[in-house]
C-alpha cells in the first residue's frame, strides 16, 4: 500500500468499515511510515476538535420567537 | 470517537420529552440550545440562504411541538427532530426553483476526483517509491494533545473550515462528527447511500484536517495545496 492510497483510506480505516485484509495491509504500511501514522494521528486530532466544538447557542432573537411558539403550542394543546 | 460533550449532569433528551409535554419551557429552550445550530447548519445543505435555514429550523420546531403526541420513540428523539427538518427543508426547496435538490449536490459532490492532498505531495511513478511520501510528510500537531488541541482558536479555525465546505459534506460531518449520530442515521436523515455517505464525509473531514494542518504547521514548512 501507498501513502497516496492510504491517505484516500484513513476514514474507512478510522470508521472501521474496511474488509480485515485490507486493514491488515494498511497497519503493516504503518509499521515503517511514520508519516501516515502521523496523517492518522492528524485525523484522529480532527475528529477529537470537531466533538468539542460547542454548540452556538442562539440568539436572543431566534430564542424569543421559539419560546412564543412554545407557549402558543402549549395554549392549543391544553 | 468522541462526541458532542453534553455539559456534565445535562439530562439525556429522552428524558427532557416528558417535561416538555407537560409544558416545560426550559426543558424545550434546553433541547433548542443544543440543537438549533446544527439544524440550521443541515438546513443550509438544502436552501442556500442563511436567513431561510433560520426559518426552516424554526418550522422544525414547529413540527416537532405540534408532532410530540405522535411521536413513539421508535428512533431516537434527535434523529426524529432531524428527520423533521430535512421533511421541511425538502417542501422549501421544491417551493422555491432556487435551490437544487440535495440528490442533484450529492451527485456533484461525490463525483471526480477530489483527493484529500495534492498529488505533488506523493513521488512520482519515475521516483524511488512512487505513490509515497515526497520531500514533505506529515508532522505531528501537538505534544501534549489535549491542552493544544482544544483551544478556543482551533476551534474557531475548525468552524470556519466547516463553513467552506461544500453543503452536503458539512451537513454529513455536522451530523457524524460534531452531533454524534451514526452512519446509518446519518443516511436515513439526508436520506443518502451508505457509500455517498462515506465519500461525503470523508472528502469533508479530509478538508478540515488539511486547515487544521495549516494553523497547526505555521511557522513550519506549509502544506502548498488547496482542495476545492
Amino acid at each position: 500500500m501507498s501513502c497516496k492510497e492510504l491517505v484516500e483510506l484513513a476514514t474507512e480505516y478510522l470508521e472501521r468499515t474496511m474488509p480485515d485484509a485490507e486493514r491488515a495491509r494498511l497497519e503493516r504500511h504503518l509499521e515503517s511510515c511514520p508519516g501516515c501514522v502521523n496523517y492518522l494521528k492528524q485525523m484522529e486530532h480532527t475528529l477529537t476538535i470537531l466533538g468539542h466544538i460547542p454548540e452556538q447557542g442562539i440568539s436572543r432573537e431566534a430564542q424569543d420567537e421559539l419560546v412564543g411558539v412554545f407557549r402558543k403550542w402549549k395554549n392549543e394543546s391544553r | 470517537m468522541e462526541t458532542l460533550e453534553v455539559t456534565p449532569g445535562a439530562p439525556p433528551d429522552e428524558e427532557m420529552l416528558p417535561r416538555i409535554r407537560q409544558g416545560d419551557e426550559a426543558a424545550f429552550c434546553e433541547l433548542v440550545e443544543r440543537y438549533n445550530a446544527s439544524l440550521i447548519r443541515v438546513a443550509r445543505s438544502y436552501v442556500k440562504d442563511q436567513s431561510v435555514a433560520e426559518e426552516v429550523a424554526q418550522e422544525a420546531w414547529i413540527g416537532f411541538l405540534k408532532g410530540l403526541d405522535r411521536f413513539e420513540g421508535r428512533a431516537a428523539l434527535r434523529t426524529w427532530l432531524f428527520r423533521i427538518l430535512t421533511n421541511k427543508a425538502k417542501d422549501r426547496v421544491q417551493k422555491d426553483r432556487r435551490y437544487l435538490p440535495l440528490s442533484s449536490l450529492v451527485k456533484t459532490e461525490t463525483m471526480g476526483d477530489d483527493p484529500a492532498l495534492d498529488p505533488e505531495l506523493f513521488q512520482g511513478p519515475d521516483e524511488i517509491k512512487p505513490g509515497h511520501w515526497s520531500s514533505w510528510a506529515p508532522g505531528r500537531w501537538a505534544r501534549d494533545p489535549e491542552q493544544k488541541l482544544l483551544t478556543k482558536e482551533v476551534m474557531a479555525r475548525a468552524e470556519a473550515a466547516i463553513a467552506e465546505l461544500p453543503e452536503v459534506q458539512r451537513a454529513v460531518l455536522t451530523l457524524r462528527d460534531l452531533q454524534g449520530f451514526t452512519s446509518e442515521e446519518a443516511c436515513g436523515i439526508l436520506d443518502i447511500t451508505e457509500t455517498n455517505q462515506r465519500v461525503l464525509l470523508h472528502r469533508g473531514r479530509s478538508k478540515v484536517r488539511q486547515a487544521l494542518d495549516r494553523y497547526f504547521s505555521t511557522g513550519k514548512e506549509a502544506e502548498p495545496f488547496q482542495t476545492r
